[in-house]
């Protein structure tokens, strides 16, 4: 089983790159066991939800107001 | 629309495009030559927009490109020390979020109504604080990835990176964002 620090690798990963089924699968088992894994996952979810919300704050529906 | 109105329109994004530019390039003159520039070439093009929304979805992509401009000929210079210094200091921090087996020291706690900050004019200077603080080059990939929402391969090949080392660093300005949000947004609330 990976350590949290290395599936927090496979985590942020997860934005870049498709997982394996085998990455996904430990992931899955240590999140089950894991309540900061479970909390960090969220929160770089939020993190992508956030820079979105920013990014459409500027630059979509850029029609001057 | 008239050239002259449009010209108008083009003109009030200038502070949007401002803050957009300054987030990602840290430091107020290199963000102001880069809308400069990109106003400038929307002026000379102003007969060719259909209205303003098209006008505007054209400076900003000629900002975004003036930006990428920007972070690869700042990723062929060599790094300063005190960068060099500070991504050292900041990726030993991230590790102190763990212990020795790899197992969080301190367990990260979740965050309560997170989308409820994304209302709140407060939450977005403390975002830009967090941003600001992490060093250059973490900065600069994630920035690439979730501000200018470029795909990672292009990131790597724009600022000559191998693919694991992008992660690495997209790694490190996740949890560096992480942390700092816990610490001064979602702790206070």
């Amino acid at each position: 089983m990976l350590s949290c620090r290395e599936e927090t690798e496979l985590m942020s990963q997860r934005f870049e790159r498709p997982l394996s089924f085998g990455e996904r699968f430990g992931l899955r088992v240590h999140l089950l066991f894991c309540k900061g894994c479970r909390a960090t996952l969220r929160h770089f979810m939020f993190l992508q939800t956030a820079t979105r919300a920013w990014r459409e704050r500027h630059d979509q529906d850029s029609t001057p107001r | 629309m008239t050239p002259h109105e449009l010209s108008n329109a083009v003109s009030a994004l200038r502070p949007r495009l401002l803050s957009f530019a300054r987030l990602q390039l840290r430091d107020a003159s290199s963000a102001e030559d880069a809308v400069q520039e990109a106003l400038l070439a929307a002026t000379l093009h102003v007969g060719q927009f259909q209205g303003a929304s098209a006008a505007a979805t054209w400076v900003f992509a000629i900002l975004k490109n003036k930006i990428i401009d920007e972070f690869r000929r700042r990723s062929r210079q060599p790094q300063a020390d005190a960068d060099i210094g500070q991504e050292q200091e900041f990726a030993e921090a991230l590790e102190e979020q763990f212990d020795e087996r790899g197992h969080w020291a301190v367990r990260p706690a979740a965050w309560a109504d997170p989308q409820a900050s994304l209302e709140q004019k407060r939450f977005w200077e403390v975002f830009e604080v967090c941003i600001s603080g992490l060093p250059e080059k973490p900065a600069r990939v994630f920035g690439m990835r979730e501000l200018l929402g470029m795909e990672t391969e292009e990131i790597c090949k724009e600022l000559g990176l191998s693919t694991s080392n992008c992660w690495v660093l997209l790694h490190r300005a996740r949890l560096g964002l992480r942390d700092c949000l816990s610490r001064r947004w979602f702790g206070e609330n």
